[in-house]
């Protein structure tokens, strides 16, 4: 870990703070993309099978 | 192959599925490599110490707010010129990537801002443009979710995107409109002279480019869920008329 210096607080919280907006689309991204798929999947099926 | 065929959502769902994986992994690679070369091996600003390290995020943060407005731009001119639907869901799906971008980079400079100006916030030309920015980029979500008919929506919201994009543009060149205010001109030059230094420069290029293709992943998985959720839609519909 480098020495931050008096700056430690300042830097730490802007990469915790960028890294969660990230996850957070990312995740979001990927939940919605997984229930999209598996809702039009089960939708699929009912209609296949009349 | 023309660019057209894409507009077809069967042509668009085929070509891009094997593209997530590859830009996913790809911006992970670039964003790992950039940030650890910037945080953990490069020194420390004469003037800004430590915190030059909130460069790396900063600066292809604020990069790609304005970009994905571009992007945004494109698809809302090609929906209302030729009325294809991918390109309007193109456009739906670049606004909560690029929103969550443009509140990184007002993050990131308010914390930045704090120890180098004395101030979290000032209403300097291009903080107070990306302010505006991001709250087109509010405004635009909320309208796209207020209208329940799709192609009233994507006109509605391609006419806001045509007006935000006066915003997007000042965001990038206000600093050269008004020279006053805190923020400095671009960091970032063709111009050797004006340019940061190689050390810094190098490591920012491979995280700019890592937001760049993680955009661009983020984009085709959203759009791709955009057209299942209208595939759904048409199904659900017609269960219920059955």
């Amino acid at each position: 870990m480098p020495d931050l210096g008096k700056y430690a607080f300042e830097v730490t919280a802007a990469y915790a703070g960028s890294f969660a907006l990230l996850g957070a689309i990312v995740f979001a991204s990927w939940s919605r993309s997984r229930k999209a798929r598996r809702d039009l999947a089960a939708a699929e099926g009912r209609r296949r099978n009349g | 192959m023309s660019l057209w065929s894409f507009a077809n959502p069967a042509k668009f769902m085929k070509v891009t599925a094997p593209l997530v994986p590859a830009l996913s992994g790809l911006s992970l690679l670039l964003l790992v490599i950039g940030l650890v070369w910037g945080f953990f091996f490069t020194p420390d600003d004469y003037r800004q110490g430590s915190t030059v390290k909130i460069f790396y995020l900063h600066v292809p943060a604020a990069m790609m707010a304005i970009n994905a407005w571009g992007a945004m731009l494109l698809g809302s001119l090609i929906w209302l010129i030729r009325r294809h639907h991918v390109s309007a869901l193109v456009a739906k799906a670049a606004a909560p990537v690029g929103v969550t971008m443009t509140l990184i980079a007002l993050l990131t400079g308010a914390i930045w801002g704090q120890p180098m100006w004395g101030t979290w916030w000032a209403w300097d030309p291009r903080l107070t443009s990306f302010l505006i920015l991001f709250l087109f980029y509010l405004g635009y979500m909320a309208l796209w979710t207020a209208i329940d008919d799709p192609d009233t929506a994507a006109d509605l919201t391609s006419i806001l995107c045509l007006v935000g994009s006066v915003f997007a543009v000042l965001s990038r060149y206000a600093v050269n409109f008004w020279n006053q205010g805190l923020h400095q001109g671009a960091s970032l030059s063709l111009d050797k002279e004006k340019n940061v230094a190689d050390i810094f420069f190098y490591p920012v290029l491979v995280t700019m480019a890592g937001f760049v293709l993680l955009f661009l992943a983020l984009v085709l998985v959203r759009t791709r869920t955009e057209i299942r959720l209208r595939r759904l839609h048409a199904l659900q519909l017609r269960e219920r008329m059955a």
